[in-house]
């Protein structure tokens, strides 16, 4: 019976990311994806004829660039576009408008407050401050702080000596902003509730957090410490949807000899004395590998598709309580125009863009609270992208479609389970909201896909529909995701692995996870390395 | 009494799209070429370079020199005065070509359409009515017309530009090939469409009398509203040709009739452009030269470099070593490539170091303080980026 040199499972970015590395490596190597379509949750469906949805990730900007140059992902046919203009829309339709000149922004900025306008640019050397260390960690594995091994004392003093280089008061600064509320963070830089607003909203974007909850700037920073061709904070559209992300990768993983096999859902990974020798598929078929490569969340991986008997107690217990809380709902609408929306000008640079519907810190944390009670709230915070006016392949030509991340939707109702009939009524409370900012907009609209974590859950496999494959909060950050101890993508059972967004460093379309994991598992079948650096530390 | 302008000999000409273009000039981003005031950028480089990578842009090539040469000599003539073999050029074809001095020195590249039997239109960056003049002693019937202020030119680079022609109603654009010429009847005159560009992707160039210009543009830009049209300036064209790999007059050449240093012009080798030099034709300019400059080798050659890291290494000069001991060339454009994601450039290398390690010694500001770094170079043959199907006939839709 054939026998691969690995077997990645789940075909997301990250372990086609991976796996393209090990076949480039000369290893034997087949991706298993339960679904008959490629991509995970950096997916491309045509939902409505003629209309191509991004159904669940949809903008990008922390895709590694060393990556996508390296795997020479241009020429797989990726081409990202940097879109422009973002307006944040306030409780009492007031408009914040993000222009790409730093001037007009300036001016902008100044029509809601002369002193937020001066403290917008401390605030960006600051967060440019924090980003630059952080990014540079991106693609570089954790190192193991309880260890004595040459390379994780190397890795912690090259650690200490980044943190070093930014001066004793930073330190302090540093470790405040890890642990504090992205409103705390702000109440340090602005007075105007709407540029708060606006700019806390990145820190509650696929987490269970309030602005007003600790651990929530970071998660401000997470998102926008990425990049496109190196503008950070820029955010990029991928020409044909995010699903071209991962057909990129596919094409790069055929191309090093790779194979990937979809409609393959593992229904149980196999072990033998203490490592895993291959999987078993929901179909019956078992598969057999030297190494296992989980790209699936930690919670999935270790609670579904390992016995517990095979596992350390510990390790299990942690996997049922790694954090992994469903936050966020996803609402794709197909529009026969392009929406209008109110008090803005017919400037088409800064009005088809990206919509921030925040309306303030008081509204988004209220839409928190209800999702602690087990519903949404009735005025809940939309984060809007219009990618068909950027991209002339995902909609008819005059036609358009609205991609709308929603924060916050529970998993599970207090009143019992998600039923299509609270799905419909949730994306009616989405676009009940959008139409109060853009009167007419119901009417535009001709097809509409409501995901909530129910939906992301089934069709994707995220546990609760955790766009990160599990909380970006210190006590799940670098050595500690996705458990302590287990930073290093090696897992306790032997030759067994983790590449997705459970591990270091995180969610978000970046590679970044699945490429370390190959640099870890290339390093231990004693082949050289030929996953590349970043190339962020000229900063 | 009409009050005149003082200055009236200072300002920059206007080009036949001006009045639709300066209202979007939100920046009032102008540079000047030949005379003409010319867009750097509309509203943002960037943005106008993803138009002609993702949607479709228009860029003004009213200021590009235009020459209508006729006659029963003028093929003849054309074909004495440039390096490539004319013979072989179809009515209602282009060509791309360069010419030379005696010394087979590059005066200037540029496009020659063949309207008719005997009927051609020359474009090229700079005048040249001079070096004209002198090519055509010794031919009797060819006459030599400026056309550059009665034809308005507009390039129309991107994805969509065949979907917009289609929707503006040229029928059967779609079966147009590159280098190919079609004429559509527009508003009572002739739109000359040409599939030719400076991007390396999809594109045509739209040739009509000035005086029709703003009534195409504005078909134009009804026609292409859904698919993303927008005009764009030099600074997206320079990007857009750079990862194509197409040179640039005062970049990769001195016109060779401009240059005070003893070659410190260049050949059609020297840049690459062995291809466009045909000996199998009897007699051209500077064929003498060239033919000696192939027995013995260009000294240089212009090189496609992939460079490490992402600092862009312009002015750099090149060594063979890190330690920068022997100049071995010099950058002569480069940029951080959206499209490809890489650190490319264009540089003149000598070479008898081609096949040698290769290292840009490079400068950038880091917060006003110079960093200098070495970074090492990867020759590349192929372009940077070629634009998906953009050779295919009929054009890939989107």
């Amino acid at each position: 019976m054939k026998r691969y040199d690995a077997i990645v499972i789940g075909a997301g970015h990250n372990g086609l990311t991976n796996a393209a590395y090990l076949a480039r490596a000369g290893l034997d190597v087949l991706v298993v994806e339960k679904n008959d379509y490629i991509g995970g949750a950096a997916v491309t469906r045509e939902m409505h004829e003629g209309w191509y949805y991004s159904s669940c990730s949809y903008v990008c900007s922390m895709m590694r660039q060393a990556i996508h140059r390296d795997l020479d992902l241009s020429r797989h046919g990726l081409l990202l576009v940097p879109y422009l203009g973002t307006v944040a829309f306030g409780d009492n339709g007031e408009t914040l408008i993000d222009y790409p000149d730093e001037e007009a922004s300036y001016l902008e900025l100044k029509r809601h407050s002369p002193h937020d306008a001066d403290a917008m640019s401390r605030f960006q050397a600051d967060l440019g401050r924090y980003a630059q260390l952080i990014r540079k960690t991106l693609l570089r594995t954790p190192p193991d702080p309880a260890s004595f091994r040459p390379r994780d004392i190397g890795e912690l003093l090259w650690l200490a000596r980044e943190f070093w280089k930014l001066g004793e008061q930073e330190l302090y600064e540093y470790i405040r902003f890890f642990t504090m509320s992205a409103a705390d963070f702000l109440e340090d830089y602005f007075e105007n509730d709407l540029v708060k607003a606006a700019m806390a909203s990145p820190g509650i974007i696929g987490t269970a957090l309030g602005v007003e909850s600790p651990g929530s700037a970071y998660i401000l920073l997470h998102h926008v410490m990425g990049d496109v061709d190196g503008n950070v904070g820029a955010w990029g559209l991928a020409r044909g949807g995010m699903g071209a992300i991962s057909h990129a990768i596919a094409s790069a993983l055929r191309e090093a000899g790779g194979e990937l096999r979809t409609e393959a859902g593992v229904e149980r990974i196999l072990v033998k004395d203490g490592a895993t020798v291959g999987v078993v598929l929901e179909n019956g078929d078992e598969l057999y590998s030297d190494i296992v490569v989980s790209n699936l969340d930690a919670k999935r991986t270790f609670t579904r598709l390992l016995a517990p008997q095979d596992l350390p107690p510990r390790i299990l217990e942690r996997a049922r309580n790694f954090k992994i809380r469903g936050s966020s709902g996803k609402v794709n609408i197909a529009l026969s125009g392009m929406p209008r929306f109110t008090g803005l000008p017919d400037n088409p640079y800064i009005n088809r863009g990206g919509q921030g519907f925040v309306g303030s810190l008081e509204t988004m944390e209220r839409a928190y609270d209800a999702w602690k009670r087990g519903t949404w709230s009735e005025d809940p915070f939309i984060e809007s992208v219009i990618p068909s006016a950027w991209d002339p392949t995902v909609a008819p030509a005059g036609k358009h479609w609205m991609s709308n991340f929603i924060q916050y939707c529970p998993p599970e109702l207090a009143d019992g389970p998600w039923t299509p009939e609270k799905r419909d009524a949730f994306g009616q409370t989405v676009v009940n909201k959008i139409e109060r900012y853009a009167p007419g907009f119901k009417d535009l609209i001709v097809h509409m896909e409501v995901r909530t974590p129910h939906e992301i859950e089934n069709e994707i496999g995220l546990t609760q529909g955790n766009i990160f494959q599990g909380e970006l909060t210190i006590d799940q950050l670098l050595f500690n995701r996705p458990f302590p101890g287990y930073g290093q993508y090696r897992m306790p059972l032997k030759n067994f692995w983790m590449c997705g967004s459970s591990t270091h460093p995180g969610g978000g379309v970046s590679s970044a996870c699945g490429a370390n994991a190959a640099r870890e598992i290339l390093r231990d079948l004693k082949k050289p390395n030929i996953v590349p650096d970043d190339d962020c530390y000229d900063e | 009494m009409a009050t005149t302008d003082p200055f009236a000999g200072e300002r920059l000409k206007e080009s036949p799209f001006h009045p639709r273009q300066a209202p979007m000039n939100l920046r009032d981003a102008w540079s000047s070429w030949n005379g003409f005031k010319f867009a750097d950028y509309y509203y943002d480089t960037v943005y106008e370079y993803f138009c002609i990578r993702n949607f479709c842009g228009t860029y003004d090539i009213c200021p590009m020199q235009k020459y209508l040469v006729t006659g029963a000599d003028a093929l003849a003539m054309l074909d004495r005065m440039v390096t490539r073999d004319l013979g072989k050029l179809k009515t209602d074809r282009v060509t791309y070509c360069c010419w030379c001095t005696d010394e087979g020195r590059m005066i200037d590249d540029g496009t020659i359409f063949r309207l008719d039997e005997d009927r051609f239109m020359l474009t090229c960056g700079s005048p040249c009515i001079a070096w004209l003049r002198k090519s055509m002693i010794g031919f009797d019937d060819v006459a030599v017309r400026d056309v550059t202020e009665e034809t308005a030119g507009l390039s129309l680079q991107g994805p969509t530009a065949c979907t917009v022609l289609k929707t503006l109603g040229l029928d059967g654009i779609e079966t147009l090939k590159p280098f190919g010429i079609q004429r559509f009847p527009f508003h009572g005159d002739t739109l000359m469409v040409s599939r030719t560009g400076f991007t390396g992707g999809l594109g045509y160039e739209l040739w009509i009398p000035a005086p029709l210009a703003l009534t195409l543009w504005d078909a134009l830009y009804e026609a292409g509203g859904d698919y993303g049209i927008h005009p764009y300036g030099e600074a997206a064209t320079n990007m857009a040709r750079l990862e194509a790999g197409f040179i640039m007059p005062y970049m990769e050449f001195s016109e060779a009739l401009k240059t005070v240093n003893y070659q410190h012009d260049q050949s059609p080798f020297e840049l690459g452009l062995d291809w466009l030099v045909d000996f199998r034709k009897p007699h051209f300019n500077g064929r003498a030269a060239l033919l000696a400059e192939r027995e013995r080798g260009p000294r240089y050659r212009l090189t496609k470099l992939d460079i490490e890291g992402n600092k862009v290494a312009e002015d750099a000069i090149l060594y063979n070593n890190r330690r920068c001991s022997r100049q071995v060339g010099y950058i002569t454009s480069a940029m951080w490539s959206p499209a490809a994601k890489a650190n490319i450039a264009l540089a003149m290398i000598e070479t008898r170091y081609l096949e040698g390690d290769i290292w840009a010694e490079i400068y950038y500001p880091k917060e006003l303080r110079p960093i200098r770094k070495m970074a090492r170079c990867t020759v590349r043959d192929k372009p940077f980026w070629s634009g998906p199907g953009a050779r295919q006939t009929p054009p890939p839709a989107t």
